[in-house]
């Protein structure tokens, strides 16, 4: 356990990653904008810029993805979970003769059986612990109590009707502020007795008070961030196949980390390591909800393990929702500070996050609050201080970060809020506030002052398009027009810096395990090539990115490469897919070992032409002499001869590996503009334009990027107005289905209108950002910000999200407004 | 959400239908649609024995005017409402509730005599008959019936249907000349139930109404009738007084229970509004407008 987990020393902790997690790194040149996607290969190459259509999307729509559930395995056992119907309650006992004597039951697994292997608990990978199967109680609804393995899946279903549970109910602490009185302790298995799981802080506080004590102006608020689930499409599961002829251990598992997994489990089961294989096979969405180990999937492989046969384990939707981890749940109060000309100076905020019962979120470790210090935004102020507590509650464990490198939404929805309140206050329209407050172009790269060194940047440039892309000043007329006439219309911006890529080994790891991540790239004889990757898609199209970064290095078409990710026995090892990290990471490993392989063609190309090395130079594809292009060995000639007629002295082959430690993190960004009109009797919030206009640094692929983007936006529009979990006061969970925890469809969805502004990454070997997660954070609060706008003039100053029909309804009722 | 063990059985004609309900009693189930029952199976809240599926009856399916009345066929898909030229032109009331029930995937399945049958006071349906005025008609060992609406919603999930009885056809008089429905939904998301909606039927002679029906969606454990702003509208003329009125007694006579979708207090609101709305389309329809 690290020391942040102790709440006795709280305050030192700060000083060990303060300001320590960005060292400056590269050239302090401006890096220019252009709007231009950058292509350089022909399309039969398909390197990057190319708008290649995804080469996973045949077997997909064709409904030929091979997802866990439809690997069925000979003799294949089926694994059903009993649940806590109680969110706090000692178990007094638990019958399982009448499940056992049913035929076709093989086992009921329990807490008691797992501890006599000492498997009872489990790590989170934030270092905390958690129940697989409890012993003496239950600290959250939905937990699961016991597992039942049978033959077919309907008798393991009849069969969990059968185990007779005997609880005692306790409290039951669901307010994360009720939880700091510490009145009810939900982990008394800990030797501190107290909720209070961890004490962060980060900034000068010092400077910060000095700069609120003579700000002209301050902006305060209270705002939850409400707790949300990453409700994937496919829920999880485990096939778990224990061979006891060979001792191997084969774990198919919706997992986006399949070799972290593969070290965890064999250092929590002990089974070695070279007998353990995680296998990923395609996963219908991820979203960072994917990256934690939940208790269904270890019982599952202890079964498998326990009675020598697969077993497969597949969670259903109201699981999948009431147990898995949830992610955000952070309120925080704000204060934004200006100077008398309207400048943003300082920034301080109080966090509370409430954490359920285990810190079980999946953050690099030195993070306990993952980056939300990247909270002072797209401003250049001078002092910023956050401080931050977390708790235990009885919810389940979490929280992860769902589409989002760590608690960077919740960041961006703060200072995003509070820069249009601030705006509002001051009586400047929010864009031009933005415009006078935004970091220069030529200040990057941009130290912050919570500690981080933005790469580069031009958010004058993004707003601006934004702006003329969405018609900007005659939207405010019309809105003028409008408010006259009694209508209300809405105009919201957010201007957000994301922080993705994570991240340098020094100061980045989730379990010990550094943040690299890796590429291997063969190319065989015929010059087509397999490149395997440490990462795992979910949904990203790396089959197709990947491809093209090898393609624009090395000239090999995209389509000659086939790109495979998510087996742990023939993929190098990496840290896997989430917090947009894959293309900063992966990616540039993608293109480091292209390098490493196109230096060795040098030397054969040298061979064949029969010139020196340093006469040739490359041209898409090939190692030509300088001066005469004629005399050229295309990268499919020179792979052939890697085999068949390579210099004496040189290893045959054609094949590099490299392991990628980013020297920063990349800073996308972006800015979003939203129309909505609000019905002032209903409550009802209608988005009717959405402008988005994002910078990810050099695109490998517009139409994947624009995917991506459209993807995100839907999931921003999400949280905004209708996704969060609820829990009554007894902790029951009230969205188990997606009839209540509500999804937003086409229906509810604006038509995304995108467009980009290009700022390349200094640092990346290809220039590129990640951009997978940009539109998830960055939307929200344009629509957030769009409502309020609608509604300022009648007094409105703020609503939480998600900004139902009912609390816009009570904010016009509290004003007066009614129809 | 893995269903309990049942027996399965498609008849191919009503009387074989009815035999079997005889046979099996209150364990056995009609399934149409599935969109209501099939979930409630799958969470265990609804454990039927045995299984009568009805899709396999021939005859069940049709929209055709007759005597006076529209004639319904309780097998009747959702979408084909939704795409029936004759209930677009004639049945606005109607043609507006196709249109907002669940989502198009679940109106290709779910069935009109389903909605109704399964009583659920946050179906469409109800209301929109109670506003209608229909009739159902039943058919059990002893032959056919006909349940006026008013009579059919017994308690929640529960209608005036006898074990052995299946509801075969809905029946909704032909709205005569000055005549105008309109249905207002608010919901949260597509495919949400109401979080409240209104319908109306009524008459026109000038700006005065002569008649009016107005049944409320989700705002009641049984789905009721506003009789309340029912006589607030009948013999006055359309002022923006009326309409208030009216609204306000929707609200006053609702009985809705707090959930995700709203407080009580929400929900009389905007029952207030989404009535008052309803009662002005169908005012404006009636009006030839
Ligand atoms: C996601 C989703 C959203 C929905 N949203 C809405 C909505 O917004 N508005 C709305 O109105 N509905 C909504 N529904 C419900 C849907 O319209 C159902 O289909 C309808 O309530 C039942 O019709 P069914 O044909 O599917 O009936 P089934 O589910 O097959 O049956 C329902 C009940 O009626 C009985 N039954 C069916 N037919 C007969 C018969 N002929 N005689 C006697 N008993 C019979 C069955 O035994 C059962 O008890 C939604 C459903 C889903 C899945």
């Amino acid at each position: 356990m690290t020391t942040f987990h102790d709440p006795t020393k709280p305050k030192h902790v700060a000083d060990r990653f303060e300001n320590k997690h960005a060292a400056p790194v590269g050239s302090s040149a401006v890096v220019a904008t252009t709007e231009e996607v950058r292509v350089t290969t022909p399309p039969e190459i398909c390197g990057m810029g190319h708008r290649m259509k995804r080469k996973e999307d045949p077997r997909f729509i064709q409904g030929k993805g091979r997802y866990i559930d439809d690997i069925k395995l000979p003799g294949m056992l089926y694994m059903d979970i009993v649940r806590s119907p109680y969110a706090h309650a000692k178990i007094l006992n638990i019958d399982t003769s009448a499940a056992l004597a049913m035929p076709g039951v093989l086992a009921v697994i329990t807490g008691k059986d797992l501890a006599a292997h000492g498997l009872h608990w489990m790590p989170t990978l934030m270092s905390d612990t958690q129940m697989v199967l409890p012993t003496e109680k239950v600290v959250y609804y939905a937990q699961e109590v016991a597992c039942v393995i049978a033959t077919s899946r309907y008798i393991a279903a009849d069969a969990v009707e059968q185990v007779v549970v005997d609880y005692e109910p306790l409290d039951v602490v669901v307010d994360p502020y009720k939880a700091l009185d510490d009145e009810v302790i939900i982990r008394d298995d800990k030797e501190l007795k107290t909720n209070r799981i961890w004490h962060w802080e980060v900034g000068d506080q010092a400077a910060t008070d000095a700069v609120f004590a003579n700000a002209a102006h301050v902006v305060k608020q209270y705002m939850h961030i409400p707790r949300i689930h990453v409700a994937s499409i496919e829920t999880c599961g485990m096939v778990a196949n224990y061979n006891p002829a060979t001792g191997k251990m084969q774990l198919y598992m919706t997992t986006q980390a399949p070799h972290a997994i593969r070290t965890v489990f064999a250092l929590v089961s002990g089974l070695p390591e070279h007998k353990i294989q995680v296998i990923s096979p395609d996963i219908g969405g991820g979203f960072g909800g994917k990256v934690p180990v939940y208790p269904g999937y270890v019982v599952c492989a202890v079964a498998s393990l326990l009675i020598g046969k697969p077993v497969k384990w597949i969670e259903d939707r109201s699981e999948n929702l009431q147990a898995d981890s949830f992610a955000r749940d952070y309120h925080l109060e704000a204060e934004l500070a200006a100077d008398a000309d309207g400048k943003i100076v300082g920034l301080r905020v109080n966090g509370l996050a409430d954490h359920g019962c285990a810190d079980a979120a999946a953050n690099p470790s030195k993070f306990p609050a993952g980056l939300f210090s990247i909270c002072t935004g797209s401003y250049d102020l001078q002092a910023a201080h956050v401080n931050f507590d977390a708790v235990y509650t009885n919810k389940p464990p979490g929280g992860v970060a769902y589409r989002c490198s760590f608690r960077v939404t919740e960041a961006v929805q703060m200072i995003e809020r509070m820069a249009d309140m601030m705006a509002h206050d001051l009586n400047i329209d929010p864009a031009e506030f933005r415009m006078k407050n935004f970091i220069k172009q030529d200040a990057f790269p941009y130290k912050s002052p919570t500690g981080w060194e933005y790469d580069s940047g031009n958010y004058h440039a993004a707003l601006r398009k934004a702006m003329d892309m969405i018609g900007y000043e005659d939207l405010r007329r019309e809105q003028a027009e409008k408010r006259a006439r009694g209508e209300l219309m809405g105009i919201g911006i957010s201007s957000f810096t994301e922080v993705v890529g994570a991240g340098p080994s020094r100061d980045y790891d989730i379990l010990g395990i550094k943040m690299f991540d890796s590429a291997e790239i063969r190319i065989h004889p015929t010059g087509k090539a397999i490149a395997r990757f440490g990462t795992k898609s979910q949904g990203q199209g790396h089959e197709t990115t990947y491809a093209q970064i090898i393609a624009e290095e090395l000239g090999l078409p995209a389509n000659d490469i086939e790109v495979e990710e998510g087996d742990t026995d023939t993929a190098p090892y990496g840290l896997g897919t989430y917090a947009s990290r894959s293309t900063p990471t992966a990616g540039a490993a993608a293109a480091m070992a292209a390098r490493k392989i196109k230096a060795k063609a040098k030397k054969i190309a040298a061979h064949l032409l029969e010139v020196n090395e340093d006469d040739l130079e490359w041209d898409v594809n090939k190692w030509q002499v300088k001066g005469s292009p004629e005399q050229a060995k295309t990268i499919q000639e020179i792979a052939f001869a890697a085999y068949t007629n390579h210099p004496q002295g040189m290893e045959a082959g054609l094949e590099a590996t490299d392991y990628y430690d980013p020297p920063n993190l990349t800073f996308p960004f972006g800015s979003y503009i939203c129309v909505v009109d609000v019905d002032s009797g209903t409550g009802e919030v209608k988005v009717r334009r959405f402008v988005a206009v994002d910078d990810c640094g050099n695109i490998i692929n517009p139409l994947v990027v624009e995917g991506q983007i459209h993807g995100g936006l839907t999931m921003g529009l999400a949280p905004a107005l209708f996704e969060e979990i609820v829990y009554d006061e007894n902790g029951q969970c009230l969205t188990g289905t997606l009839a209540d925890y509500l999804l937003p469809t086409a229906v509810e969805s604006p038509k995304w209108e995108t467009g980009h502004t290009i700022t390349p990454s200094p640092h990346h070997p290809i220039g590129a950002k990640g951009v997978g997660e940009s539109p998830t954070v960055g939307a929200p609060p344009a629509i957030a910000n769009a409502v309020v706008d609608a509604l300022w003039h009648l007094g409105v100053r703020h609503i939480d999200i998600p900004i139902t029909p009912e609390k816009v309804w009570q904010a016009l009722r509290d004003a007066g407004v009614t129809e | 959400m893995i269903p309990g063990e049942f027996d399965y059985h498609s008849p191919r004609t009503l009387q074989e239908a009815v035999g079997l309900l005889q046979q099996h009693g209150d364990g056995a189930k009609i399934v149409a649609g599935g969109q209501s029952l099939i979930p409630a199976m799958r969470f265990r809240l609804a454990l039927p024995e045995v299984l009568i599926d009805i899709n396999t009856i021939d005859g069940l399916e049709y929209i055709r005017e007759d005597d006076g009345h529209l004639m319904i066929g309780a097998l009747t898909r959702e979408s084909d409402l939704e795409e029936s030229a004759l209930v677009q032109q004639k049945y606005h009331l109607l043609a507006d509730a196709a249109r907002v029930i669940a989502d198009p995937v679940v109106r290709n399945r779910a069935t009109v005599g389903g909605n109704l049958a399964h009583a659920d006071p946050a179906n469409d349906h109800p209301a929109v008959m109670l506003a209608y005025n229909a009739e159902l008609i039943a058919l059990g060992p002893h032959g056919t019936r006909a349940i006026p609406i008013d009579d059919f919603f017994v308690d929640l999930f529960e209608n005036a249907l006898a074990d052995n009885e299946i509801l075969t056809e809905i029946r909704i008089p032909t709205p005569g000349p000055g005549s105008g429905g309109a249905y207002y939904k608010v919901e949260r998301k597509v495919g949400d139930y109401a979080i409240s909606a209104t319908a109306v039927q009524l008459t026109m002679n000038g700006n005065t109404c002569t008649a009016a029906r107005i049944g409320l969606t989700n705002v009641s454990a049984v789905p009721m009738r506003a009789t309340g702003a029912e006589q607030a509208l009948i013999g006055k003329p359309i002022t923006n007084e009326v309409l208030e009125a009216a609204g306000q007694a929707a609200a006053t006579e609702c009985d809705p229970s707090p959930d995700l979708r709203g407080s009580v207090a929400y929900k009389r609101d905007l029952t207030r509004v989404v009535t008052k709305r309803a009662i002005r389309q169908a005012v404006e329809r009636a009006q030839g407008g």
